[in-house]
């Protein structure tokens, strides 16, 4: 059982600040870092990695420092964001590589089991170059895994795996934690992180935004009214049967378009389409205004 | 040093379509090597001037920037040395596997040619190739070293390595007084001179250093450089995607 420990870690570049002022635990489980692009997620990663020194603050494994330390190697399985690895040679002959860089007492069986975990041993005879993005995205996973570690540290683990692919993973990584290791993963899509992890902790803008429990932090998420911007071929005539029937909060006309504001998602979706029809107007469109991820995160950072 | 990673930078050196250049401009060398010979009937003057301008002044730094970037610049380029790093490797260890099969390409594909090209154009009981060898050997250590660490220490270092090797070596370095005197290609020249004795005036074998100063010189540059990799390579910051 690891655990990685972050006490007030800031990062900054120039004079961008990356990471800002974050303390937070990764204790054994699944943990979802959640946050939009640039948020700072992989910096953070970079960091809990050892291949980043924080300007201030200290990251720690075990107690133990990460930074110009390869001896935690032993201990963390790393699938990085980037997508390049040794295209020349086969999957096969780069897992062999990597259990005889651990130093593996048995590195051919090593590598095989870890190919077997993320099955590909079919394919582990071509050259990387051949595999695709899924392909390479379980073989980086293989080479995170080959030495059985404590910690495994993923970067956006789910990008370019198709879905199969993707509950494939999931149910890995969830027998992974159910084993007593740390894994720590980064997401920009919220269902994603949702579906596997524990904990939460959520980045924005650097900022560590919230933490915890998932269901705790959507139910913060779904106390604030949803709005939306809808088009009609009457909107006055719409606005009117909105608020008459009570389907939303808030109704306002401008712009050649309706701002609604409700509380109730699923009161507004399904009495939107049936008043449109019984007052003979034509819907052109409906808009969430603030369902996007980054809009999410910008209301838990307000609270 | 490690044998994994030698085995993968052996790979990834070879196995990219730039790596051609390793054969052709050797290739090149023992090209005009012929044609000298051809046209010169042998002449040692003019081995010794193809050999020491072009072989030396232009082929050699030229393939050392190739063999010494190509060894580790890519991967840190494409963020896949993550694979060497993420290991209880010591950095040292890395930076030394890669040296050592830096050192070794450039015997095989610079020093072995010019020794070859020196005794096709023109020589005496291979007195030319034997000095040439050595002086070859030496700049070929030190150019390579100095190119491996600059990689490790910028992402230009295939630029900032061509206007090194192009401009202050191969340009400067032949005319200009004062550059000739911190110039690897002069110091390396020196225990060739020693080695040609009387003959090196006439064979137009020169330096502007003497040999103690040259090879110490040397010996500071290949220790530094190996020195700055290592410490580089220790807190290499690996680019973050956001």
């Amino acid at each position: 059982m690891s655990t990685i420990v972050l006490d007030r870690v800031s990062r900054w570049y120039g004079n961008v600040v990356a990471v800002n002022d974050v303390s937070m635990t990764i204790a054994p489980g699944i943990t979802g870092l959640l946050g939009p692009n640039g948020a700072g997620k992989s910096t953070l990663i970079a960091m809990m990695g050892g291949f980043l020194a924080p300007s201030t603050g200290t990251v720690a494994l075990d107690g133990g420092a990460v930074w110009r330390n390869p001896a935690i190697y032993r201990a963390v399985g790393l699938v990085p964001e980037a997508e390049a690895m040794y295209d020349m040679i086969t999957g096969w002959q780069f897992l062999l590589a990597n259990a005889r860089l651990h130093g593996l007492p048995d590195a051919p069986a090593a590598a095989r089991r870890a190919l077997e975990t993320v099955d590909m041993v079919d394919a582990s005879d071509r050259p990387i170059a051949t595999y695709s993005k899924g392909m390479k995205q379980r073989v980086k996973m293989a080479t995170a895994l080959v030495h059985d570690p404590a910690v495994l540290l993923l970067d956006e683990p789910f990008n370019g795996m198709d879905p199969r692919q993707r509950l494939h993973l999931m149910d890995l990584l969830r027998r992974l934690a159910s084993e007593g290791r740390t894994v720590l993963f980064s997401s920009h899509i919220l269902e994603e992180v949702e579906q596997i992890a524990d904990t939460i902790e959520v980045l924005v803008a650097g900022r560590h935004a919230a933490s915890g429990d998932y269901r705790r932090i959507r139910r913060l998420m779904t106390e604030r009214p949803h709005q939306y911007t809808v088009s009609s071929t009457d909107d006055r005539c719409l606005a009117a049967a909105i608020i008459a029937a009570g389907a939303a909060d808030g109704v306002s006309v401008a712009g050649g378009s309706i701002a609604v504001q409700t509380s109730d998602f699923g009161r507004f979706t399904h009495a939107l389409p049936r008043l449109a029809q019984e007052s003979g107007v034509r819907l052109l469109e409906v808009d969430p205004a603030d369902e996007s991820l980054e809009s999410v995160f910008a209301y838990l950072v307000a609270r | 040093m490690n044998p994994v990673v030698m085995e993968l930078t052996v790979r990834g050196l070879l196995g990219r379509r730039r790596s051609l250049l390793l054969v052709v401009l050797p290739l090149l060398l023992l090209g005009l090597a012929a044609l000298t010979r051809w046209a010169s009937e042998g002449s040692i003057n003019a081995s010794s001037g193809l050999i020491g301008n072009f072989g030396m002044g232009t082929l050699l730094p030229l393939m050392c920037l190739l063999i010494g970037t190509g060894v580790i610049g890519p991967e840190i380029d494409d963020g896949s040395i993550v694979y060497l790093l993420a290991k209880p490797v010591p950095r040292r260890s890395i930076l030394l596997a890669k040296l050592a099969v830096a050192l070794a390409t450039t015997v095989i594909f610079a020093v072995l040619p010019i020794v070859a090209s020196t005794a096709i154009a023109g020589d005496e009981d291979l007195r030319l190739s034997s000095a040439y060898g050595l002086a070859a050997l030496l700049a070929g250590f030190a150019y390579t070293t100095i190119f491996v660490a600059l990689s490790v220490l910028t992402r230009n270092a295939v630029i900032v390595g061509l206007l090194y090797a192009l401009l202050w070596e191969s340009v400067l370095g032949g005319y200009v007084p004062g550059v000739r005197n911190v110039s690897v290609r002069q110091w390396a020249l020196a225990p060739a001179e020693e080695m040609l004795g009387f003959r090196a005036s006439g064979w137009g074998v020169s330096s502007a250093v003497t040999m103690p100063v040259g090879l110490s010189l040397l010996a500071v540059v290949v220790i530094g450089a190996t020195w700055w990799g290592i410490a580089k390579l220790k807190t290499l910051r690996l680019a973050a995607a956001d």
